[in-house]
């Protein structure tokens, strides 16, 4: 890693001009997190009117309450089922691009427009296109046999969510593989090309391991949000249903403090939401970007 | 185009300044949860109160859903900033009753500011809801509405089915169901709103069956749900039955979105809704006449049918705020409830009158007359003296106890498990909410 110094003649402006932004990440990051943690050892009524401190109460009962370890595992197949999902497609549409010389632009452009919709413009899209009553892919998939119905069958649901939040992510995946592939200087696939590897060759031993850097940062910073970034596409198709089948951490976050009113228990699934994210940040940093090398 | 904004600019200040000058009146705030044609008609009437004196202002603000609204006034209320009155949903009402130190009682608020205030002007099915166990009304009703039965009359037609005798009971639901099905006139015999209000909460009401201990839940926090009985069992059993049959589609949870469409679009011939959903149901059915029934009951259940319960929500009134204020609030309540305006808002909107005076204004004006069907929900929920199964329901947490229902439900239907084993999970999984709820307001 690389680090850049500068020298600042003053002693106090370094600070004067970090100032603002450490208030802003005081005021909105800190502060509130703060609050939540403190929150979570507390139980409430929702004026605030009586509190009570019950230590750990909130974290354990949490995980004895089947619901929150459904939520888990339903999270697991969904962060893993998004970030594979839009990984590879990203990947297959880079390298296919990567391939065109006129047209190259004009591609990128397309692919990269669903990353300009709002998650839950999104999520309306799909939620349209997949109703079981109005939508055009129950109809067609009607016609081959399949019974679509994402309002009672939970992997239907889960299908939905996973194609919505990968569709968007694949456009962002994809960007980061287009230049990944272009940063690859020429002559080493040529030198390839010349001692007789095939593309397929050429592709598994070169370019992939040549793009694992980039690789593994998209890897986290898909997973974080699939996990976090993904509340207006769920609530937008699915709304955590049926029956808790896409009911993911982030969701029951809002569903348990903002419907149900339960303070204390989802403040605690926030802070443990927390943690998440600052051990995912440390993997990325500790490990990931120094240990993938070429 | 700049000058325009500027002179656009220029008006708009000078009409604040010219407001802020005749700002002598007492500013109520009201948050509500009533979009679209409701809100509409809701700034009317309060634009029809200002006008009626000048001592006070209600000033309406839209806050979105139910459930945002709720959540917008809690976190209003925790920062002291909180509006006068606002509008809860009826699931709410476990919540609000508990939080006696945010709450001004309607019926103490009344009092204090001596206004005439008589309980039994009201409703009782309405009033019931919303009262203590003393009878002391906590909150104002506002909007409530019960569900009945839509069917599409040209289909019953092409079913061979009499198209002015809508089904009675579940027996005739089925065997109608099964008519249209088998002569092709529709796709599905029924769909329904709200498993959790219509086919659990108001199908027990109905057939004077308890949802629970302590009065369904009146009696205090304690209370447990008891929805396993007899009767729901058979019911949700049926639902399943009839759901794969194909008589009975489910339209998904809470106010099942699918199920409009499914009646509008003609694949469904039947429906079970909101009263106040009659309106939207007119508008949309185009190329069809809509029928209106009560709700179909087990006629070999003892006590069905009973009288139906309510949906919808009140208004409560939060402390904190100066005297000067709740008297302005006591003076907007008495004019809300007044029968002209609940008149007038009940044949607007299909929620049912509050008072006894304005459904007999209603009947007067000639307004039933001209519009069939549009007295179903008042014969139906007053059908008979409510009794403490068929008053309503007060559970803390209830609104994710609705959530459990739909999931419970959804479960049977897949396929996971029978209707007792769903019902005795409702039971179980809304049991633990409850206590939650009680040990969070101890």
């Amino acid at each position: 890693m690389q680090t850049k110094r500068a020298i600042f003649p003053n002693k106090f402006l370094p600070y004067a001009l970090l100032a603002p932004q450490l208030a802003i990440t005081f005021v909105f990051f800190f502060w509130p997190a703060a609050q939540a943690v403190k929150q979570s050892f507390y139980k409430e009524d929702p004026f605030g009117l009586s509190s009570r401190f019950v230590g750990l109460a909130n974290y354990t009962k949490l995980f004895q309450e089947p619901d929150y370890l459904n939520s888990i595992g339903r999270t697991a197949v969904f962060a893993i089922s998004t970030t594979g999902l839009a990984l590879i497609l990203a990947l297959i549409f880079a390298v296919a691009v990567d391939r065109l010389i006129r047209s190259r632009n004009a591609y990128t452009t397309l692919l990269l427009w669903p990353y300009a919709v709002a998650p839950a413009v999104a999520g309306i899209l799909w939620w349209f296109m997949f109703n079981p009553t109005v939508g055009i892919l129950p109809y067609m998939l009607d016609v081959v046999g399949y019974d679509w119905n994402h309002r009672l069958n939970q992997t239907d649901a889960m299908i939905l969510i996973v194609l919505a939040a990968s569709w968007k992510q694949i456009s962002y995946n994809f960007i980061f593989f287009l230049a990944g592939l272009q940063a690859i200087p020429k002559s080493l696939k040529e030198a390839a090309a010349i001692d007789g590897a095939g593309p397929v060759k050429s592709f598994f031993t070169i370019i992939l391991p040549l793009l694992s850097p980039t690789s593994f940062f998209l890897l986290v910073v898909n997973i974080v949000s699939a996990l976090f970034d993904t509340f207006a596409i769920i609530d937008a198709t699915t709304a955590g249903g049926p029956a808790q089948g896409t009911n993911v951490l982030v969701y029951k976050v809002y569903q348990d403090g903002f419907i149900g009113l339960n303070l204390g228990s989802s403040a605690a699934q926030s802070v443990i939401l927390m943690a998440v994210v600052i051990l995912l940040t440390v993997i990325q940093f500790r490990y990931i970007e120094r240990r993938v090398q070429y | 185009m700049m000058k325009r904004i500027a002179t656009g600019l220029m008006a708009g200040a000078a009409l604040i300044v010219a407001h802020g000058g005749a700002q002598a009146a007492t500013e109520i705030n009201w948050w509500h949860a009533m979009g679209g044609e409701l809100g509409t008609k809701l700034e009317e009437i309060v634009a029809a109160y200002n006008a009626s004196q000048d001592t006070y202002k209600v000033v309406p603000t839209y806050k979105g859903s139910y459930s945002e609204t709720m959540t917008a006034a809690i976190a209003a209320f925790r920062a002291g900033e909180q509006p006068d009155i606002v509008q809860v949903y009826e699931v709410g009402t476990g919540t609000m009753m508990a939080a006696k130190g945010a709450i001004y009682p309607v019926y103490k608020l009344m009092e204090d500011a001596g206004k005439p205030f008589d309980p039994s002007a009201f409703m009782s099915a309405v009033v019931g809801y919303y009262t203590d166990t003393d009878g002391n009304m906590l909150s104002m009703p506002f909007n409530s509405s019960t569900p009945i039965l839509y069917y599409n009359k040209d289909v019953f037609e092409k079913a061979g089915l009499d198209p002015e005798h809508a089904p009675k009971t579940w027996a005739e639901m089925e065997e109608f169901s099964r008519k249209i099905v088998s002569s092709g006139a529709a796709k599905c015999g029924f769909t329904t709103t709200w498993m959790s209000w219509i086919q659990t909460e108001n199908f027990s009401a109905w057939h004077n069956q308890p949802i629970g201990t302590l009065e369904n839940g009146f009696g205090g926090l304690e209370a447990e749900l008891t929805l396993a009985g007899p009767a729901q069992i058979r019911h949700w059993g049926n639902l399943k039955k009839w759901s794969d049959e194909g008589l009975f589609q489910y339209g998904g949870p809470a106010g099942a979105a699918d199920a409009a469409p499914k009646f509008y679009a003609q694949d469904c011939a039947m429906n079970m809704g909101s009263s106040a959903g009659r309106a939207g149901v007119l508008a949309n059915a185009k190329d069809f006449k809509v029928g209106f029934g009560m709700l179909p009951y087990y006629d070999d259940v003892e006590g069905a049918p009973q009288n139906s319960i309510i949906g919808g929500a009140t208004l409560w009134v939060l402390q904190g705020q100066s005297e000067e204020e709740y008297k302005g609030v006591a003076d907007f309540f008495s004019y809300l409830s007044s029968a002209e305006v609940q008149a007038d808002w009940h044949q607007f909107s299909g929620y049912l009158p509050i008072t006894n005076a304005a459904a007999e204004l209603t009947k007067q004006q000639g307004y039933y007359d001209a519009n069939p069907g549009s007295d179903t929900a008042i014969k139906q929920i007053t059908l008979n003296e409510p009794t403490a199964n068929s008053k309503g329901l007060r559970f803390g947490n209830y609104v994710q106890i609705r959530t459990v229902i739909d999931e419970e439900f959804e479960k049977l239907l897949a396929g996971g498990q029978d209707a007792e084993a769903a019902l005795k999970a409702v039971d179980a999984r809304g049991n633990a909410l409850i206590r939650e709820f009680e040990s969070a307001n101890k």
